[in-house]
């Protein structure tokens, strides 16, 4: 197995993601551990914040880079770095488990023939062997895997493993590669930005409403919450299967699993597999009527009281607050 | 043209998670097993292809696991597939292996067309579609909200943070579905009926390695309760001064 560790970096027009920067910590981190060295690779057209990530503790990327790769293409991506993990015998591979990193991830797993160990909440390499955490049945569970291939493939849950910049970092040593005629059998031909709004799934504060918010006209006062908080919506599956929201904000076991610093959870009962979902938040807020209700068994705070009377008053308390 | 689904039987998304006598699988007892939800997408993809071909066009049903597997499949020639295959394994595979058997069988019937569910509610590995591609030398496109299919050309819609992407590839393909692309039908008391004749295959699942290895299971700790503040609007203000001062998330 070779010595090189290679973060994934994923861009977004041109600049790359937070969770970017959560592959550099992370892999820089496990080469200390495992006394073996990290790099960045990242794929794109023009990338104007390349020199970042030497603040997040890896100094050496390489830029892989046609105009071509403006957008995504999964063969075009997958064969570039493919190419490259092959050429340096990259021992592990980081990436980030974004739609990028699910897509990119196990295509290069086949290339390589490494094992992919998706959706790591904690990875461990202390004592110099490798075994990773990862939440299962939405969270219900956690498990904890090895890889058995030579070649290894990991991807991190965003917003878990901390990037904490460092002051006294140098230059970044960029090196551009040139990919002609890459491969396009798969492509984006182009992407429908949901217009203003923040992903669940990347969101470090979700406010989430259910069925007690009794109907889509009462979700103003969700978005308006969302909004002041620079927070995004999200919504239980009752409410998703009665249409009143789309299933992009779902969160739970047949939608999405977050982990944000703050989830707030309006007129939500806390269906089991809704609980799946967001219990691994840091702080859970609970706003509902029935204090029986299971959401209030996760809460760190609850009001069991009226959403429509609650809601106003928080969004009203808390533009108070932001005027200082 | 023949097209497969690829499903899996899971426990219900209403389970309660208790850890197995292993240390590393869940406890089945008095567990309701289902077809991935997401699976009911791809099935449903497929029949609405077959449909629109309005040829002879077939769609074969595929799973790897146990016999109770073939509940799963039978409900998916419920809702209309035309025939099953059950890739028999009882002990439990990495998705690398899984994707192995899928594949092999996928050559073995010349499917090009290939839908799977996006993920499966049990492990949540998100790569099985991609890995069963990849092995195959298809295209993939996968989390497909919305699927066009024109001669050998594709064009999808995938969902991903913050939009959709439109992607555009050839057959053969494989596609994973999530919720939204379609409304799946209900099986009618008929296509019940149906379903109890139509074939299902049973055969080995083809050998493969898995290239991980789940060491243990265990529950996630236990929240702490936290505190209610109150009934009404009148504890909002402790709520704020909690957040901001004892949470720091404000």
């Amino acid at each position: 197995m070779g010595n090189k560790i290679l973060a994934v970096l994923e861009q977004r027009e041109g600049k790359l993601k937070r969770s970017a920067f959560e592959a550099v910590s992370t892999a820089s981190k496990l080469a200390k551990d495992l006394s073996m060295e990290a790099e960045a690779v990242v794929v794109g057209s023009e990338v104007s914040n390349i020199n970042d990530i030497a603040k997040y503790g890896i100094s050496k990327v390489v830029h892989l880079k046609s105009a071509d790769f403006e957008n995504y293409s999964s063969t075009g991506y997958r064969d570039a770095v493919a190419d490259y993990a092959q050429e340096v015998d990259a021992g592990y591979i980081i990436l980030a488990n974004t739609a990028l990193g699910k897509d990119l991830a196990p295509r290069l797993g086949v290339k390589l023939n490494a094992g992919c160990i998706m959706d790591c909440i904690n990875i461990d390499a202390s004592s110099g062997e490798f075994v990773a955490t990862r939440p299962v049945y939405a969270g219900k569970a956690l498990i904890d895997v090895k890889p058995k291939s030579a070649k290894k493939i990991i991807t991190i849950r965003p917003n878990v493993f901390k990037a904490a910049p460092s002051e006294e970092a140098g230059e970044a040593n960029v090196e551009v590669r040139e990919i002609t005629s890459p491969n396009l059998q798969t492509r984006v031909v182009e992407f429908k930005k949901s217009e203003g709004k923040l992903d669940v799934a990347e969101a470090d504060i979700i406010v989430s409403g259910g069925r007690g918010m009794k109907g889509p006209e009462n979700f103003h006062l969700i978005e308006e919450l969302a909004d002041l908080l620079g927070g995004a919506v999200g919504a239980s599956r009752a409410v998703v299967d009665a249409g009143w929201r789309p299933h992009s904000e779902q969160v739970g076991q047949t939608g999405k699993t977050v982990s944000p610093s703050l989830y707030i959870a309006c007129g939500i009962s806390g269906a089991i597999q809704h609980l799946a979902g967001m219990s691994s938040s840091k702080y859970i807020v609970a706003i509902n009527k029935d204090k029986e209700a299971p959401i209030f068994n996760v809460a760190d705070y609850g009001i069991a009281g009226d959403v429509f009377d609650v809601l106003p008053a928080l969004i009203e308390e808390i533009k108070k607050v932001k005027a200082g | 043209m023949k097209i497969a689904v690829c499903v899996s039987h899971v426990p219900d998304t209403a389970t309660k998670v208790k850890v197995g006598s292993d240390g590393k699988s869940i406890d089945p007892t008095g567990v309701t097993y289902i077809i991935n939800p997401y699976d009911e997408f791809a099935v449903e993809e497929a029949l609405k292809t077959k449909e629109k071909l309005g040829d002879d066009s077939e769609v074969v049903v595929i799973s790897v696991g146990g016999d109770s597997s073939k509940e799963t499949i039978r409900k998916a020639l419920a809702m209309g597939a035309d025939r099953g295959v059950l890739l028999k394994d009882d002990n439990p595979r990495d998705s690398f292996a899984v994707a192995k058997a899928l594949s092999e069988e996928i050559k073995a019937q010349g499917c090009e067309l290939v839908f799977c569910g996006k993920q499966s509610v049990d492990y949540d590995n998100t790569i099985t579609g991609q890995l069963v591609a990849e092995m195959l030398g298809y295209s993939c496109i996968p989390v497909v909200v919305e699927l066009t299919i024109d001669g050998n050309k594709i064009r999808a819609e995938r969902e991903i943070e913050g939009g959709r992407e439109v992607v555009e590839t050839e057959l053969p393909a494989v596609i994973t579905a999530q919720k939204g692309l379609n409304e799946p039908r209900y099986a009618s008391l008929k296509g019940i009926m149906a379903a109890k004749k139509k074939t299902i295959e049973e055969k080995p699942a083809a050998e493969a390695e898995s290239l991980t290895e789940v060491l243990s299971m265990k529950l996630p700790p236990p929240k702490q309760p936290g505190r209610i503040l109150g009934t009404d609007s009148s504890a909002v203000p402790e709520l704020v001064r909690l957040l901001r001062e004892e949470a720091k998330v404000l």
